[in-house]
């Protein structure tokens, strides 16, 4: 089976433990996970895993299963990048005297649409949300005059379809 | 003390009961009905033992001589009584000797709940005396696991524990409570859990599944029934054989599915698998339709995939969603308990009979016993075979013992042969295959069913991982009765050895002690056979003795479990020698 990209949403109960739980799903299948997130979700108190892998249709949703059937899993959902909106975050630090002594360096500013966090005396901060392959050539454009530093978030998404947590969730309540 | 214990129950009738962290264990185990635990002390867990020897006229505590042990006997003790094993450790190695009976009981759905001892909080991740991130290690190998460092956690997390092992597909939950939260004192109250929002342990069944899984049954001229432990664990034994009987569809069994069925049932065709039964085996390839039930098809179950009943339909009962289109795609998947799902289906299907086809199971069956099974229970050559000693075990015992095996070829020929009527009555470790299995889990197997006959039956290796065990059943004067095959080799690893490594029978040769001098060591009566005219007799005289016994039989030393699916074949290719 083919293998591509897809978004593993979870949404959880907020334990500790829970997280080492599910990487170990994927652990034993020898399975990379390609991006991490985890935050609060839109409904109190119920976290929301945010796991991007590259793998076949067949093993995702065996995987997917696996994760649901944890005790202090609600609910898990995967999905293929069209259907999905997805972004990654990421923030370049670079030396301050190149924003006035590199012209280019403005003009990659304004083209990748990204935004100065922070200009101190030594360094400024570049904030850039998007596509992967965006804030890679964001990445590209500005090695060649030095970054010194570079971090990247791991992918958020959400489903273009609805995810019916708060019906599980109240289900359960009037049982 | 009791006028304290007076006022404590006064108190609990009025408002919370103000206790110790550990004596709330206690409590809370009362109020789950255990009466049985085992374990083994340790720093860490002092507390609770502390209430233990308060409450010891109402808990029995089971000092096993390793926590193993006390794993697998918490085991036993669950799979023969359907209620949920306990068992007790410290913390640091006390619990990593837990791991291996935690990863037994979740391969084989067994309910279990251990209690491990942990340093104090505030020396967590301190690398302190005896500390170990049981939590961590036991997360893979647990349906559950939680670390309590408050005392006032305790009830909560107690009742969570109970009702997570035994819902659903039951399975092990591990608790690590800190030393602190043992000393620290709260106010108790007990309520049972009755839900968890994130976990639904049994799929509601749908009644379009069933009705379709009937139109597939109604329709089939070859079907064929494997059911699994989940007609055990779901006690839909009634169920399943109105089923059979009613459809007159022939039925074979995984190995943890043995005694769910009497084995002595016209319609019970024998074991699937790799040392299963020749006809079930060959005719998975060859029916129309399969019928799934409490079965995960395992690789032992089904050899090769590619190959593996690629001609029929599947039906798929199941209580465990994951399980679903996990090794083989199901034409129709029935979620729920067996018990639920069956009864439902019942009315559905119509009576029938499949005369000509149960003819075909017949025919291997007399292929198989010809080739392989009359030269294992009826030897004519000079050593004795495990088959034997098996088939007249089966006749005293009249096929009402429990039978405990341990792993390897005395595993497979005891599943083959030992003969059940009632359910609840085979306990093997079959997911995880755990050497040292069986002489612990006859313990408990005895104590969850003190009326009935607990026969273990081991080889020669796996006696020797447990083997101080043999120290709870002369303490206890527990009457099971221990029977040792000994072919002086690790024979199922030998057999391989043989068969694929060219007979390089690198460390499998067993230099083995006197078994009978250990166990009169012991203080157990003991007994050895080495020839056919002496095991008739000796075997009554086993079953008969009121006290523990310990029979050693030596067997051939190079015997082959036959018939066999080589690793990675299909079924149909099973060997018969």
């Amino acid at each position: 089976m083919e293998k591509q990209w897809y978004t593993i949403s979870v949404y959880s109960e907020n334990n500790i433990g829970l997280l080492n739980r599910i990487s170990g799903i994927f652990l034993k299948r020898h399975i990379n996970i390609e991006s991490l997130n985890v935050s609060k979700s839109e409904i109190e108190n119920v976290s929301k895993f945010t796991i991007v892998i590259f793998a076949s249709e067949e093993w995702t949703r065996k995987i997917v299963g696996q994760i649901e059937k944890q005790i202090e899993v609600i609910k898990a959902f995967y999905h293929t990048d069209d259907e999905t909106i997805y972004q990654e975050s990421a923030l370049f630090k670079i030396e301050s005297h190149l924003l006035f002594d590199e012209r280019q360096i403005q003009n990659i500013i304004k083209e990748s649409n990204s935004q100065i966090v922070t200009v101190a005396r030594d360094f400024f901060v570049l904030a850039k949300s998007g596509r992967r392959h965006e804030i890679d050539e964001m990445h590209d454009a500005l090695e060649p005059y030095g970054i010194m530093q570079f971090v990247r978030s791991g992918r958020i998404a959400v489903s273009k379809a609805a995810m019916p947590i708060t019906n599980i969730l109240s289900e359960f309540q009037n049982k | 003390m009791e006028t304290l214990k007076e006022q404590k129950k006064d108190a609990k009738n009025s408002t919370a009961l103000k206790i110790s962290g550990a004596e709330a264990v206690i409590h809370c185990l009362l109020a789950e009905g255990v009466d049985l635990i085992y374990g083994y002390p340790g720093g860490a867990i002092m507390p609770i033992y502390d209430e233990l020897y308060k409450f010891q006229d109402k808990l029995t505590h089971i000092l096993t001589r390793h926590e193993q042990g006390a794993t697998h006997a918490a085991q036993g003790y669950a799979r023969v009584s359907g209620k949920v094993g306990v068992a007790m450790a410290t913390s640091g190695p006390g619990a990593t000797n837990l791991v291996t009976g935690l990863a037994d009981a979740q391969i084989d759905s067994t309910p279990m709940v251990c209690i491990t001892g942990q340093v104090p909080r505030h020396l967590l991740g301190s690398d302190a005396f005896q500390e170990t991130d049981i939590v961590g290690i036991s997360t893979p190998v647990t349906k559950w696991n939680y670390q309590i460092t408050r005392a006032d956690e305790i009830p909560e997390i107690m009742a969570k524990a109970f009702y997570i092992a035994r819902s659903g597909r039951p399975g092990p939950v591990l608790i690590d409570i800190t030393k602190n939260a043992q000393f620290d004192e709260l106010d108790f109250t007990y309520e049972k859990c009755s839900g968890v929002r994130s976990y639904k342990p049994v799929p509601k069944p749908d009644i379009k599944a069933i009705e379709a899984a009937a139109e597939l049954i109604n329709a089939a001229k070859k079907p064929m029934i494997v059911f699994g432990q989940g007609v055990i664990l779901g006690e839909a034994e009634e169920e399943l054989k109105a089923f059979v009987e009613k459809t007159g569809i022939p039925a074979a069994w995984t190995i943890l599915g043995l005694s769910a069925m009497d084995t002595s049932h016209p319609l019970n065709v024998g074991m699937v698998g790799m040392h299963g039964n020749y006809g079930p085996n060959v005719l998975t390839n060859e029916c129309d339709l399969l019928i799934a039930i409490g079965m995960r098809f395992d690789d032992r179950v089904t050899g090769s995939l590619d190959t593996y009943a690629k001609q029929a339909k599947v039906i798929h009962f199941e209580i465990d969603p994951a399980e679903i289109n996990k090794n083989v795609n199901a034409d129709v998947a029935v979620l729920g308990n067996a018990k639920q799902t069956l009864d439902l289906l019942l009315p559905l299907v119509y009576k029938n009979e499949h005369k000509d086809w149960k003819a075909e199971f017949d025919k291997k069956h007399q292929i198989e016993f010809d080739t392989v099974i009359k030269n294992d229970i009826t030897p004519t050559k000079e050593g004795l075979t495990m088959g034997e000693v098996i088939e007249q075990i089966n006749i005293a015992s009249e096929h009402k013992a429990v039978i405990v095996t341990d792993v390897g070829q005395h595993q497979m020929i005891a599943c083959r042969y030992a003969k059940f009527k009632q359910s609840k009555s085979n306990i093997t470790s079959g997911g995880l295959g755990t050497m040292g299995f069986a002489l612990p889990a006859a313990i408990g197997a005895k104590m969850g069913a003190m009326d009935r006959e607990v026969v273990a039956i081991i080889g020669d290796g796996g006696y020797q991982m447990t083997i101080q065990e043999l120290g709870v059943i002369f303490q206890h004067n527990v009457p099971v009765k221990i029977v040792v095959l000994n072919n002086d080799h690790l024979g199922m690893v030998r057999q391989w050895q043989e068969l694929f490594f060219e007979s390089r029978y690198a460390s499998t040769v067993m230099v083995n002690p006197d078994f009978v001098k250990i166990a009169e060591g012991y203080h157990i009566k003991s007994k050895r056979v080495s020839v056919r005219s002496e095991l008739k007799d000796t075997i009554s005289e086993m079953m008969a003795s009121k006290d523990p016994y310990f029979l050693e039989v030596k067997v051939e030393k190079e015997d082959n479990v036959f018939p066999m699916i080589p690793s990675g074949a299909s079924v149909s290719d099973i060997r018969l020698k």
